[in-house]
């Protein structure tokens, strides 16, 4: 048995591995990012781009960062990345603003009740969805008790509302809001009764056609105009209210286009089945089309959240408004990086999870239309 | 056997709230109805808040002095001149901030979403991260970080960093050289002219040539040739007409050429790095809409890649491209009045800002700056409309 070359009756040899070149990470390399000169210049620069901005940013963002100085000198004294004490240290403001410290409980609870009203909303696999479904009807009640007071708990005015706390109840009521409008506004423009059309064309043109901000301008200078003399609500409410029919127009294009794509086939099913207008919409038509139009509704939800920011504008304290009062501090003047870039973050994971769940959407509804 | 006998059209009262046809007409009337008591009630209320107030009403102020200065102005302004000017100088600087942001915004869109379809694994993996992280940060507070990052992270003019021969970026902004027309100088406009002319006059005689024989001219080279070459020897012919104002440090800051404040460069950039991660996904959107067969199929003609990307893919992209980049420009325009966070004075922050906390006159400042921007908005969305009639599909 000494010697090492074997022989093999043709066709019995054992198939032999792939060559180095076209098997694992380098064929994988090859393919992705060598596979021609000009992507393997592409790969290097920005290989090199990586190298320069990655660890420099690393650098400032963690690794020479200070969490617990007592003020801006004292950062800069001890590292020369970022100086995250600020935020830290007004942590608290940033989430709550001027709510009172000692009912800020009533914040904390609402929101956690907030996911507990969502979760039958958003999945179909949670256990008891029929009960939870319940909750998230009147947890809109609850959550108004919880944050303003009244019923037995200590009343609290909204312009003590500040923070992320405020952003997330303006986006989120908006959202609630403007979606129901929003559909009576694509119906309303896809009506055959004209006068209810033209109404419609004229209310989603005029707020599409015009920047939010000029709306919140109304909201706070001319409203009272407008309204019977010394009457006066709350600038709060009349920003909510802006800031959904300020949404609801362009979901209501968005669901106009769902609407536009079903065939007429379904209409006439419907009315031949002797559905009634409102048995034919909800029951055929705008069950598809909603189904059409998820990933504009979203898009709409995603871009009415970051709106919420411009509320600052009009003299709300959101997170943007609290950071113009820390800044003018003169412990913390200067750290406007730090401080944006803080409440980036808080912005890109609530819009980012929200993109994924209408991706997870999508795919759950498309029941085998797909190929 | 007897004959049904015909009732006769009896109408009950009843039948305007059952019967379809009737029904239809009542509701109209109705809404109608509504809307005037609506309507009403709004006028009539602020008729009578404006009594109450004693506020005076009218456009009359647009023609009294502003008494307020405006720090970048393309036109004549000074504190003394009329609030309508103001309002003209805002809008001027409204459409060049929108104008800027959008060619920005172009560029960089085509450029991320072409990029972020190729089959460069690290390259698409850069432009995904770009786009996710931009287009999920609100809009005013990346306006906000990097308006703070030209005011604190900039030096003071004394260092300013000069990363070109007569480029100085400061925290006051960014000094570029500015050109100096002398008379001379129509000549070179009038040259470049001339050089568009040639240069479409020869792509056609081009395709007439390659219609007939077949021969194909490099037109894309030679056009863009003869526009840069024809303007520049007019130049040097006419005896250099156009000289180059420098900036120089002077005290504490740059004079002479032309100086980009700090809130342009904030809102300029924001604007434009925004709405371009938004144009790239539709320009994504639009080359993926275009069917892997049409590739295949100019391929299989003998097409090379770069002009079936050209003439193959682009053509059918830009149906699907258009419309939604188009209301991306506009949107562009609409978030410009976020300016007003950093001091850029636009139409909101000129008539609809200082000249209504001056005067007093919300109702009317307000009615202007919605109305501009209606407009704005109605006339390149008709355009828009007829476009689209023109280049649908026609379907068979």
């Amino acid at each position: 048995m000494t010697d090492t070359t074997e022989t093999f009756a043709p066709g019995t040899h054992p198939d032999l591995p792939p060559p180095l070149g076209s098997r694992g990470i380098v064929k994988w390399m090859r393919e992705n990012l060598f596979s021609s000169a000009t992507n393997t210049v592409l790969t290097l620069l920005g290989a090199y781009l990586i190298y320069l901005a990655v660890p420099a940013f690393l650098d400032w963002f963690i690794l020479d960062a200070v969490f617990d100085a007592g003020s801006r000198n004292e950062c800069w004294e001890r590292a020369g990345g970022a100086c995250w004490s600020v935020v830290v240290v007004r942590f608290d403001q940033l989430m709550y603003g001027f709510y009172p410290e000692e009912l800020r409980w009533r914040v904390d609870l609402a929101f956690l009740l907030l996911f507990v009203a969502l979760a039958p909303v958003l999945f179909d696999k949670v256990p008891g969805r029929r009960y939870l479904a319940i909750f998230s009807i009147v947890y809109p009640v609850i959550a108004f008790f919880l944050l303003w007071g009244g019923m037995g708990l200590e009343p609290v005015e909204s312009a003590k509302f500040g923070g992320f706390m405020l952003t997330v109840l303006i986006g989120v009521s908006g959202i609630i809001a403007s979606l129901p409008l929003g559909i009576v506004l694509a119906l309303g423009r896809r009506s055959e009764l004209i006068v209810l059309r033209v109404v419609c064309i004229c209310f989603i043109e005029f707020i599409r056609g015009v920047p939010l901000i000029t709306l919140l301008f109304i909201a706070s200078t001319l409203l009272n105009y407008f309204l019977p003399p010394g009457s006066n609500f709350d600038l709060l409410l009349r920003v909510l209210i802006m800031v959904t029919l300020f949404a609801a127009a362009y979901l209501a294009e968005v669901i106009r286009g769902g609407l536009q794509a079903i065939p007429k086939g379904q209409f006439e099913a419907a009315m031949s089945m002797g559905m009634s207008y409102w048995k034919m919409m909800g029951l055929i038509v705008l069950p598809q089309a909603m189904k059409i139009s998820i990933p504009g509704i979203v898009n709409t939800f995603i871009g009415l959240y970051k709106d919420t920011t411009l509320v600052v504008i009009i003299g709300l304290l959101d997170p943007l408004g609290l950071s113009q009062s820390i800044l003018a501090d003169s412990k913390w003047q200067g750290l406007s990086t730090e401080i944006y870039i803080f409440i980036a973050i808080f912005f890109f994971l609530s819009c980012f999870s929200m993109s994924r769940y209408s991706i997870y959407l999508e795919n759950k509804l498309h029941r085998g239309h797909k190929r | 056997m007897s004959a049904i006998e015909y009732q006769g059209p009896s109408f009950k009262l009843e039948d305007l709230w059952t019967d379809r046809r009737w029904r239809a007409i009542s509701i109209q009337i109705l809404a109608l109805a509504g809307l005037f008591a609506f309507l009403a009630f709004i006028v009539n209320n602020t008729i009578n808040n404006l009594s109450l107030l004693g506020v005076e009403t009218g456009y009359g102020f647009l023609a009294e002095p502003s008494n307020y200065d405006i720090n970048q102005t393309l036109i004549e302004y000074d504190s003394r001149s009329s609030h309508f000017r103001a309002a003209i100088v805002g809008l001027l600087n409204t459409g060049v901030v929108a104008i800027a942001g959008i060619i920005a915004a172009t560029i960089l869109g085509f450029t991320v979403g072409v990029l972020r379809l190729s089959g460069n694994w690290l390259i698409s993996r850069i432009m995904y991260c770009y786009v996710e992280f931009t287009r999920n940060v609100p809009l005013l507070l990346q306006i906000l970080l990097w308006y703070g990052i030209v005011v604190h992270s900039l030096p003071r003019p004394k260092n300013a960093l000069e990363p070109l021969s007569g480029i100085f970026l400061s925290n006051r902004g960014f000094s570029v050289p500015a050109p100096v027309a002398e008379p001379a100088a129509w000549a070179i406009f009038i040259a470049f002219v001339i050089a568009i002319a040639a240069a479409i006059g020869f792509g056609q005689y081009a395709k007439r040539v390659q219609e007939a024989t077949g021969k194909i001219y490099p037109v894309i080279s030679i056009g863009l040739g003869l526009i840069v070459v024809l303007p520049v020897l007019t130049y040097f012919l006419s005896g250099q007409p156009i000289s180059l104002d420098w900036p120089a440090l002077r005290g504490f800051n740059f004079a002479g050429g032309m100086t980009v404040t700090p809130e342009f460069v904030a809102l300029w950039f924001a604007l434009s790095i925004y709405t371009a991660s938004f144009i790239s996904e539709i320009v994504r959107a639009g080359i993926q809409s275009v069917s892997h067969g049409q590739t295949e199929a100019a391929y299989s003609l003998g097409i090379k890649p770069s002009w079936t990307m050209r003439l193959v893919i682009l053509p059918q992209a830009l149906r699907v491209i258009l419309p939604p980049l188009i209301s991306q420009y506009l949107n562009l325009t609409k978030n410009s009045s976020l300016a007003i966070a950093v001091g850029y004075m636009d139409v909101v922050a000129t008539i609809g800002g200082i000249s209504l906390n001056q005067t007093g006159r919300a109702l009317e400042c307000m009615s202007i700056v919605l109305a501009t921007y209606l407009t704005i908005s109605l006339v390149i969305s008709t355009i828009m409309n007829w476009y689209n009639k023109r280049v649908a599909l026609v379907e068979r």
